[in-house]
Formats: structure tokens, sequence, C-alpha cells
């Protein structure tokens, strides 16, 4: 069932069948040159040496504090700004190249913004936003204006009333509707959502992240749910990927890393969350200070230095992102059997 | 702080180079030969291929530059075709009676300015405050050449009290700081004061208005400072900002003079280069214009660095 | 550990409808588009209607000059030279040709008007097209586009404009080239800061994410953002360019007689202040009438903009 009047099933597109990833990212790094003072050129590593898939039809969460690569990653995946190095598979494709140019692929993937104000052009109404998208890409203004109003209507907001609005007439959690409405109207199959819900009232948010679990139902959709809020990364999605300093440090089903995490990283950032449960209020600090310069980043695993677990090797191996169990996979030397960490599982034990 | 100062500079001499290069070509903008002004009209084909050659002028305008860079560089801006003197001494003789009269101007617009523009800033939306923004808006609107006229008027024409022209009672270009000179120096310092007045009051009113409503004077004030320590917060908060504004105003006035000192017949570099115009005197239009434009980039680096040092908050990265 | 979020947790009703948007709606008002804003607001302005209707007037005389000055404004007489304000026949007084003061600067406004706004006009789409094409290309266009730009920032205005007309030589022509070369670099540089500010925003990422070129997000994204920022500053540069251009005429690099100016007005008047000195100054109260009422209304304009971005 799609308002859309001439929408494709989803699915028609699809080539390598269920099983394959929609995206499949490996090695992905990129480097941002920066000048200190004296002239020295060093680089912020942003985003350095990133693996995952992306199932189809899957929710995958991205967490971790501020700095830790999620929004590069991001405009990495969206082609917004250009990788160093790494591959990127669409349904088994490499994006970039002949089977699967830029082109081709952005028409498949879009984004919705986590500033709703900053996203939309203050000059344009709401429907001639949404519009926008489908017209460049040879749509007939009428068809794509009757397309737009009835995406409208299909995120809850009456047509009639707001089609003609400008952004600063409407309230933020009107416009973050017009935001998904606008990243829908090219037909994706995969939705990158950065902060998507972050800058909205506690209720408001509720009703978009409803809002969103209804579309992917219904336009069979795949997302990418990148977020601050544990909370909001628990309800919604079905994986969870956690990264820190530009590496990923663990990844698996939501209910597995968010209640039963390996990675001391993520156990902390978890105790670090407010609780509305007195009795289960920590008092030690577990994650103390920032975390430390992505220009010049602790040698061994990255964490370490603020690592309840450290140990010496630690500060020596880097560790790999290996499963501990089916599906899950941590990087930390103290759940890896054979690592030289005295908390390391035992190698039978293991198999 | 040092690394700054040399960064600023490294910043600035590509500018430097680039006003060198604009100044050189004005004179090629000119229409016809630069030598047409020297020469006889009736100056057959063979001299003129020799003055062509003797000044240069035969070669290909890079080397041209060059050449005149380097002489710019030892300190040679030509001689003045009008005079037959270097350029040079007669630039810097009028920029010092320029320098007299725009410090003169500036002192006068900053005094009068800054103290507008606190008292607008301290009392929003009053009398004041009302009288400091007209006062701003009629120091940029005003065309200074027709205050100068209507203050000649007045105060000359009409009342008598001051010279309306020159620079001192015996006519001479030489001015002194004496009662005599200091009466010559008043109606054009009052009417170039007006536009950096204006500017300096909007300024410092909308620094104080927004020191004022910030937290850290409550703070202050809740801390049991008194209005005078309040006060002197404020100042240090306004004071970089001011200074730096005082200083760009003292280079646009330097630069912008030429209007009121043609007005007042003040022998600065307004009314040389007014000379120079009208004479078709390339070298020397082309030194002071060089002097007076090197002067202003020089003033711009003084002021940033200045800027930088007392303000603590400017990164200097 | 915390407690798992769920959709109770979360306070959901349920529908899509949010709260806020059931929220009592107020009276359904018309969309108006920014510009619709801004008009809205500006003719709330007082000063920048006094100002503008100020500007109105003088455009007014200006287009029908010839038409309605009470005399023949080339026509001198000896016999009637500087004759006073409020004469019977020269109602503003006679110049020292003997010619009609209040016809000269009814005359004057065209020469005046077009002198001071065509730079800033030329410099306007000159220097928007250099910002904008600096701001949104970025990288190395940007460097050494707006490095040469602050070369001409190293002159004072009022000295580049003298500097270039003297070299140029007098004429209306090149006053208005070397008004226009003073302007187009501080048009170019507010061009840039406001594109460049522009390019960073989030639905400039999102035009480019639906596959638009450059060229289609250039005109269809950025433009009518970057455009009403710019013509304000622009806008806020009549003033000067007014007192300049006259200025100009002033010093005899501009206009020349005996086409009336107020500039040159003010100019060939100047030896007549011992005289009459009323007389003398009205052109300069032309010039300062004038360029006080673009500065308002400029100002009135900015303020009428300032709508949340």
């Amino acid at each position: 069932m799609s308002v859309i009047p001439d929408a494709p099933d989803p699915f028609v597109h699809d080539r390598g069948g269920p099983a394959q990833p929609l995206l499949s990212v490996s090695g992905l790094i990129k480097h941002f040159p920066v000048r200190k003072a004296g002239g020295k050129k060093q680089v912020v590593r942003a985003v350095d040496g990133v693996d995952f898939d992306v199932l189809k039809g899957e929710t995958l969460g991205i967490v971790g504090e501020s700095g830790c690569g999620k929004s590069t990653t991001a405009k990495l995946l969206m082609g917004l700004i250009e990788r160093d190095s790494g591959q990127m598979l669409y349904d088994g494709q490499a994006i970039g190249e002949r089977a699967m140019p830029w082109r081709s692929y952005r028409r498949q993937v879009q984004m919705v913004f986590q500033d709703s104000y900053a996203s939309l052009n203050p000059r344009m109404t709401v429907e001639q936003s949404i519009a926008f998208g489908p017209k460049v890409n040879g749509v007939p203004g009428r068809e794509a204006v009757e397309r737009a109003r009835a995406l409208l209507a299909r995120v809850g907001l009456e047509p009639k009333r707001f089609a003609g609005r400008y952004p600063h007439e409407i309230s933020g959690g009107q416009r973050q509707r017009v935001n998904i409405a606008r990243s829908l109207a090219l037909e994706p199959r995969l939705v990158l959502l950065d902060e998507a819900v972050s800058a909205l009232d506690k209720s408001v948010e509720a009703q978009v992240l409803n809002l969103l679990l209804d579309l992917k139902a219904e336009f069979g959709l795949t997302y990418i749910f990148i977020s601050h809020d544990l909370n909001v990364v628990r309800f919604i999605s079905d994986r969870v990927m956690v990264m820190y300093l530009g590496r990923v440090s663990e990844i698996g089903p939501s209910d597995t890393v968010l209640d039963a995490p390996a990675h001391p990283y993520t156990e902390a950032l978890l105790a670090s969350m407010p609780s509305l449960d007195p009795d289960n209020r920590t008092e030690a600090a577990l994650l103390a200070g920032d975390p430390p310069n992505p220009i010049d980043p602790p040698p061994g695993c990255r964490f370490h230095p603020r690592c309840a677990l450290a140990e010496g090797v630690c500060g020596e191996t880097d560790p790999p992102l290996d499963a501990i169990r089916p599906l899950h996979r941590v990087a930390c030397l103290a759940r890896q059997p054979g690592s030289g960490h005295s908390a390391a599982p035992g190698e039978a034990l293991a198999a | 702080m040092l690394l700054y100062t040399l960064k600023r500079l490294v910043y600035a001499t590509p500018v430097a180079f680039g006003v060198s290069i604009v100044c050189f070509l004005l004179v090629h903008l000119a229409p016809g030969d630069p030598l047409s002004a020297i020469l006889p009209a009736d100056a057959t084909q063979a001299t003129i291929d020799e003055m062509r050659a003797a000044y240069g002028f035969d070669k290909p305008l890079p080397v041209q530059y060059l050449i005149w860079l380097w002489h710019v560089l030892h300190g040679d801006l030509g001689i003045s075709i009008a005079t037959g003197r270097p350029v040079l001494g007669e630039v810097s003789r009028a920029v010092v009676n320029s320098l007299i009269l725009a410090s003169v101007a500036t002192v006068i617009g900053f005094t009068f300015g800054t103290l507008f523009g606190f008292v607008a800033g301290y009392h929003r939306n009053s009398l004041a405050d009302r009288a400091a923004s007209a006062l701003s808006v009629f120091g940029v609107s005003v065309p200074h050449y027709w205050l100068g006229m209507v203050l000649v008027i007045v105060f000359s024409a009409t009342l008598g009290w001051l010279p309306p022209t020159g620079a001192g009672p015996d006519g001479s270009g030489n001015w002194r700081p004496d009662f005599d000179h200091l009466r010559y120096l008043i109606l054009p310092a009052v009417t170039m004061s007006v536009i950096p007045m204006g500017i300096i009051a909007r300024t410092v009113r909308a620094l104080v208005a927004d020191i004022l409503s910030q937290d850290f004077v409550e703070a202050l004030r809740a801390k049991g400072m008194d209005e005078r320590g309040v006060f002197r917060h404020v100042v240090r908060n306004a004071a970089p900002t001011a200074l730096a504004i005082m200083g760009l105003q003292l280079g646009y006035l330097l630069g912008g003079s030429i209007l009121v000192e043609t007005v007042f017949a003040w022998p600065g570099t307004g009314f040389l280069l007014n000379a120079a115009i009208f004479q078709r005197d390339l070298p020397l239009l082309q030194g002071s214009i060089l002097v007076l434009a090197m002067f202003f980039v020089l003033l711009n680096l003084l002021v940033d660095v200045m800027q930088t040092a007392l303000d603590p908050r400017i990164e200097r990265a | 550990m915390t407690a798992p979020i769920t959709a109770a947790s979360l306070a959901l009703d349920g529908g899509v409808l949010a709260a806020e948007d059931a929220a009592p709606e107020v009276a359904f008002v018309p969309s108006r588009g920014f510009w619709g804003h801004v008009g809205h607001r500006l003719v709330r302005d007082p000063v920048a209607m006094a100002a503008g209707a100020m500007i109105l007037i003088v455009v007014l005389i200006a287009l029908f000059a010839p038409w309605i000055t009470p005399m023949d404004p080339y026509k001198g007489s000896m016999l009637r030279r500087l004759r006073h304000v409020g004469d019977a026949t020269y109602w503003l007084g006679s110049d020292e040709l003997g010619r009609d003061m209040i016809s000269r600067l009814m005359l004057g406004s065209r020469l005046s008007l077009f002198i001071g706004v065509t730079p800033v006009l030329i410099a306007f789409v000159i220097g928007s097209g250099i910002g904008i094409l600096a701001g949104y290309v970025g990288g190395w266009t940007n460097t050494i586009l707006m490095r040469t730009i602050d070369v001409f920032f190293a002159f004072p205005s009022v000295l580049l404009a003298i500097a270039l007309s003297g070299a140029l030589g007098a004429g209306i022509f090149n006053s208005i080239v070397s008004l226009t070369c003073v302007f187009v670099p501080q048009i170019a540089r507010v061009a840039e800061s406001v594109t460049t500010g522009i390019r960073r925003r989030d639905y400039i990422d999102a035009a480019k994410l639906s596959g638009a070129s450059a060229l289609t997000i250039m005109r269809v994204q950025v433009l009518g953002n970057v455009v009403g920022p710019i013509f304000v500053y622009a806008t806020s540069l009549i003033s000067v360019s007014m007192i300049l251009a006259s200025g100009l005429s002033f010093l005899g690099l501009g206009v020349r007689p005996p086409e009336p100016e107020w500039g040159l007005m003010l100019n060939t008047l100047r030896t007549a202040i011992y005289v009459n000195p009323v007389v003398a100054a009205l052109p300069g109260v032309c010039i300062f009438v004038v360029s006080i009422a673009f500065n308002l209304f400029s100002d009135g304009l900015r303020a009428a903009m300032e709508i949340r971005q």
C-alpha cells in the first residue's frame, strides 16, 4: 500500500535477495587535515577503519559520545564527503564504480538531519522543499507537487494547512515530519536518520519515532539511526553499533548489546545514563573525563586510558573486532581468547 | 604573541605587493602616454622614442614594474613632473600635515564618540540614546566637504572667529604647535571628526549595552561591587574593540582627507593629490597613493596585533 | 541498568497526530513568504517609510525635472546673480551666473542620483557574482578571488575612488567606473561570507542528496537566500556612493559644467560664501537629505529582514 501514486514495490530493485546486506562497509577511513600552531600538519582521525553491514529491512542504531565519528560516518555513507579509503557495497555492488555510480546510489538512500530548521530552505514552502527532489529527477512539476502533498498527509500534516507554509511558521516536530516526507519523496530504500529526533521534546519525539516505525513497515525501508540517546536507540533499533574515537567498539543485536554489553565502554555508556530507578543508581562515575583527542589517539586499544579493565597489554595491542558469539562482535582484549589479557576467556571456551 | 605578529606580517606582505601593483598600474590606466605631460607638443618621433627609452617605457610592463619596485624599495619614488623635486620629499611633508589633522580629528571623534556611546549604552532608549543614534546617522550621512563649507560660512564668513583656509598665518605649509596655528586646525579637524564620532558612538553604544546585559555584570553587582567597579569592567571589555576602530578610522581619515583638505586648503596629502591630478603629475600621484595605502596596510596590521594583545579572547593561533 | 524503553514509557498516544499539532490552532494566517514578511514589517516602520517617501519624491523630481522646473536651469543673467532665498522670481535664489537655483537643484537631482546609484547597482551585480562564486565553489578559487579583494581593501575607499578617477581623468563615465571599482570588493566580500554561511546549511546537503546539479542548487537553493542580505548591504552603500560621487564632481573629477550636479554646484558656489552663504550651502543640503534618507531606509530594511533565519 502506497500513498505515492506511482510508487514502485520497494523490493523490485532488489538484487541479492534478503540475505545480502543492503549496505556493506569495510575499512572506511576519513582523516581531516588540520594545521596546528607552528604550522605542523596533523590529521583528525575522524573515522579510522570502520566495518559494518546494514541488513535489509533492519534498523541499525549507531551510538557514541560526540566526536566519536558518528556524523562523519553518516556523511561518508551519503557521499557528502569523500572517503580516504575503504569499500562500500550497496546490495553487493561497489558504490562509486561503474555498476553503482553515486548518482544511482543516491536515488536509493536519503538522510534526515538533526536540525529541522537548518535542513529546510527558509525561502521555500514546505511543499516546494519536498517536491524539489522529484523535480530535479525529472518528475513533472504538477506531479511532484501532488506527490509532496500525498507525503505530507502520510506524515500527519494536513496538506491544505501545511503545504504552503514556510519553515519558520511551523513547529519543530512538524518541521521534522516535513524533513521525513522530503527524504521519502525519492522513494529510497535506505534512510539515514542523523540525530533526527534529538532536538525534539520528549512527547513529540515519541510521536515521530512511531511515525518512523509505521513508515518503515509501509514502504519496506531500512534505517540507519544515529543517536546519543540509548533509550531511543533501544526502542527503534534491531541492532546497535557502538563507536569510540573513529572505531567500532561493539556491534550486535540491541537486546544483547544494551542489556549484556561486552565492551567496557558500552557498559560505561549505559551506566552513565541517568536512571529513573533509584535502586539502580550508580555512585561511581564510570566514564570520567572527555574522550582523548582524535588527532593523537592512544596506542593499543583507544579506550584503555579510561577503561576499568585496562592492563599493560591494552596499551600495546589494538584489539580487532571479533565475534564473541554469533552476530555479536566486540573490540576488547578482555573478551577475546588468547589476547594476553588476564580476564580473557580460555581458548577452549571460545570455541 | 611574537609568533602572531610575524604571522600577520607574513599575511600582510602579499597584500602590500598587490597594493604596489595597483599603484603601478594606476599610471598605465591614464589615457595617453605618461610622457605626454612633459613632452612638448611638437616633439619628433625620435625625441619621443629617446624619452621612452630613457624612462624605461619601451620595456614590457612586468619589467617596468620590477624596475619601479626596485626603486621604490630603495626609497626612490621618482621625480615630480610639476616641481622637479623628489616625490618622496613632497609626500613626506604632506603626510606629516595630514597626520596632524587626522590625529586631532580622530582624538576629537573618539572622545566625543565614546562619551555619547557610553551614555547611550547605559541609558538604552532614553533621550540621550536617541541623540546618539541620530549623531551616528548624521556622521555617516553628511557630506563632510559640505559640512566644512557650512562651518566656514558660520565661523569664518559670518562670525569671523576662525580663519577659513590654510594651515597658518604666514601662509606657509608647515604647521607648528602654537596658538596661531591651532586656530587654523580647529575647523578642518572638527569637520573630519564627525565621521569617526558617529561610527565610534554607534559601536561603543552596542558594546556597552551588550556587556551590561551579560550575566557577569549581574554577578559583579550581586557580589556587592559598586557602580564604579562595574564601570571599570565595562571599560576594560569595551576598550579593545573601540581602540581598534579608532585605529582604522585614523587610517580612513588619512586616506580620505582629500575632500576636506581641499575645502580648507590644508597642505596635506589630499591637497597634494589634488594638485597631482590636475597637473597630471603622475609620479606624484602614484607616489602619494602608494605611501597612503602602505600606511593604511601598516595601520591595519598594528591595530590587529594591538587588539590581540589587549584582548585575550581572540584566538592567536 | 536503566529501565528498557517502551511505548508506554514514551507516553505515546498511539496516533500520528501529535499533541502539538492538535493544539488549538490560532486563526489561520495565510503564508506571506519571506519578502511578504519584510514588506509587512517595513510599512510599520515610520522612519523607514518617511525615508522611503523622501527617496520617492526625489526620484520623481529627477524623472520629471525637464518638464517641471519653474525656469530654464541653464539660462543665466549677469544682472541677477546670487539672489537670496525667498526672492520673488528665484524662490531659492540664483547662482553665481544668475541661474535659478531651484530649477538647477531639481535638474541636478538627475545626475546626482545617476552617478551615485549606478556604481552601486553595477557593483551589486559584479560583486555578488564574484562573491557567490567564491563562496559556493570554495577552495583555490575562493582563495585567489578573496586575496585579490583584500588588496583593494588596503585602500581607504575615498582614496581609491580619487586615485582611479584621477588616473582615468574627469568625466561622468570615469567617475562611475572608479566608484564601481570601490564597491565591487566590498560587496563581493559580504556576498562571499553570506554564501559560505549558506553553503554549510543542511538544506544544501539535502539538495545534493536529491541528485540536483551544482548549478540547480546554486539557482534554486542558494541564490534566493543570499541575494536579500547582499541587497541590503548594497543599499547601505548608496549613501556613501552619493557622497563620494558628488565629492568627485566637487573636486572637478566628475560631472563637468554647465551640467547641474549637486557636488559640482557646491564647488562653483564656494566663492560665493561671503556674498550669499545660504544659497551656496543649498546643494549640500540636497546631498545630505538624500544620503540620510538612503541610510535610514537601508537601516529599516535591515531591521525588517531580521526575521529568524
